[in-house]
């Protein structure tokens, strides 16, 4: 089933046509809504009557997270206050989050563009979708509710946690949809077992799964243990939220629902656009956003485009799930976690030198974090219990900064390699 | 009364002990005693040296972290119940001990044993007050 076959089957003239008749008004729209982008456009100089074609887009400057958060909370609204009618932000892990506005018409997007994608992973208006996803500031929870809400599928808002009552309502409400991050899911699985029952006697139809990187092995564990194909969702809250690339059936990259993101891809290096099929940095234009219209931005997400159609018989084209990133963002537990939060927390605290590695493992499906912190003559002490409250004390500023629990060990000085120019601060052995 | 005690931070790793020692006997230092206490990633191994200034530096210089400290030492009968007089005695005065670790001397039928109470001068009163027979750091680094 194809929830919007108008669109998510057009020929190549028909998707470039449309595509340019809303890029154009989309500048148009920025250059008279925003003056951030009216600032940036006329120091090129470059008017939206400049846009003639699609390859004119590169003319235009790109948006950084940078950007956002110098805007911070609502210099990036293009319509007064009073017509946004919800916000979400990302985390803030770096310094202010950026914030995202809605429209009515950008939430009715959201919908049908998450409509979409549920569609292709099967799901219909009898289905019943149990949503672990977060219900607040992260878009993940919300998109997913109002896709499967405007499908006409059952809705259960139950959020993350709670696993023991997660069980319980899965079982007593015959829920036939999971929408959970890799790790929650197969955490989840394991608890399911550990209460003796077998996911193979509930009767899932599908799985929608993201926010966090993943291996294919996980795919097939998660498949295998909720008897059920699982299908990525990608997207991010600066853009929409989840919603701008889903997989189809195929389950073969994502497609991408290009007449509301037009995406690029970019050298990150030299900034040049990239042809269909080579690797670099994803970057996306908001064709139809009413709140917060973004033009070029960066996502920091590495991957490639293909166009083709697709055995599913979209011609949507299709992003290969990402594995890598730009920057030094990791995900842990499907959390964004950067490296300077680490060290932001360890400067806190007296006679902590900033010398630090990170090392993320995976050794139970779930990933486990590890902060290496050399001592120094200040912080050492002849006592192990304060020592121990030492440790523990980084523990926790760790925790309030980035939300996750860690464990931190305590290492020998100049034990941690020093490197010309960038020092390696992460060792990542999950195999992505 | 009191003896100069070296406190080194170790990682719980292969062969970080030994590194220590080697420094010290490079140094051409020999250990009057010692002491480990260890937690599953680090441990603190606890030093009584003659010249324990120059055995800080010579750590330091190989990017050990040493802390001085100071404890008490104290002669003590070497036969059962010797160290219970001992610990009866800071018992009686409330006094609360961080850690001890004890050696015997053979020479003389003696053990000493070295304390670290809360608080080393109101230790070393109430063994004093007690009876009890502290030596000096020349005794030991002499055994």
């Amino acid at each position: 089933m194809i929830w919007n076959k108008q669109v998510e089957c057009m020929s190549d003239d028909e998707r470039k046509k449309l595509q340019l008749e809303k890029l154009q008004a989309i500048v148009k729209y920025a250059y008279e809504n925003v003056p951030y982008y009216r600032k940036r456009l006329d120091e090129i100089p470059i008017k939206p009557e400049d846009i003639k074609t699609l390859k004119d887009i590169e003319k235009l400057p790109f948006t950084t997270k940078d950007d956002l958060r110098d805007a911070y909370p609502f210099e990036m609204f293009a319509v007064p206050k009073k017509e946004i009618v919800e916000v979400h932000t990302s985390s803030g892990t770096t310094g202010k989050p950026t914030v995202s506005g809605y429209t009515r018409g950008d939430l009715e997007i959201w919908s049908e563009v998450m409509a979409r994608g549920l569609t292709m992973a099967g799901v219909d208006d009898e289905d019943i979708i149990q949503n672990t996803h977060g219900y607040g500031l992260f878009t993940g929870g919300f998109g997913v509710h109002y896709g499967a809400q405007k499908i006409g599928a059952t809705v259960i808002p139950i959020s993350t946690g709670q696993t023991k009552r997660q069980i319980e309502i899965m079982q007593d409400f015959g829920t036939t949809v999971m929408i959970f991050t890799p790790s929650y899911g197969l955490y989840l699985a394991e608890e399911i077992k550990a209460e003796g029952l077998n996911t193979e006697d509930m009767d899932f139809k599908a799985i929608g799964f993201g926010a966090e990187m993943w291996t294919e092995e996980m795919r097939k564990e998660i498949e295998k243990r909720f008897n059920a194909p699982a299908y990525n969702i990608y997207g991010l809250t600066e853009i929409m939220g989840p919603g701008v690339g889903l997989e189809c059936s195929a389950q073969d990259g994502l497609h991408i629902f290009e007449d509301h993101f037009y995406p690029e891809i970019i050298d990150p290096e030299t900034f040049e656009t990239l042809e269909d099929g080579e690797k670099g940095e994803l970057v996306l234009t908001t064709l139809t956003r009413e709140g917060t219209p973004l033009l070029r931005f960066r996502t920091k997400d590495v991957t490639k485009l293909t166009r083709d159609t697709c055995e599913c018989g979209r011609t949507l084209v299709k992003m290969e799930r990402v594995k890598g990133r730009t920057d030094d963002m990791m995900k842990i537990r499907g959390v964004s976690v950067f490296p300077s939060q680490i060290e932001k927390a360890l400067l806190r605290i007296d006679g902590v030198e900033p010398h630090y590695q990170i090392i993320v493992t995976r050794p139970h499906l779930m990933d486990e974090m590890e902060v290496r912190v050399e001592a120094s003559e200040d912080l050492f002490s002849d006592e192990i219990k304060e020592l121990v409250g030492i440790r523990q004390k980084i523990e926790q500023y760790i925790h309030n900064e980035i939300g996750l629990r860690v464990k931190v060990t305590l290492v020998e000085p100049k034990t941690i390699p020093r490197s010309e120019g960038k020092a390696v601060r992460v060792i990542d052995k999950r195999t992505l | 009364m009191k003896v100069k005690q070296l406190s080194i931070f170790l990682e719980n790793r292969k062969g970080r002990m030994k590194n220590a020692l080697d420094v010290l006997e490079t140094g051409g230092i020999n250990i009057r005693a010692l002491s480990i206490a260890d937690t599953s990633d680090f441990g603190i191994l606890r030093l009584i040296v003659p010249e324990p200034d120059r055995a800080k530096k010579l750590l330091e210089e190989n990017n050990f972290i040493v802390k001085l400290g100071e404890v008490i030492a104290v002669r003590m009968p070497d036969h059962p119940g010797g160290l219970g007089e001992i610990l009866g005695i800071l018992d009686g005065q409330n006094i609360n001990l961080d850690y001890l670790y004890a050696f015997v001397e053979q020479k003389n039928e003696m053990a000493i044993v070295l304390l670290h109470p809360e608080n080393i001068d109101s230790g070393i009163k109430a063994l004093l007050d007690g009876g009890a027979e502290i030596i000096t750091s020349n005794e030991i680094y002499g055994l």
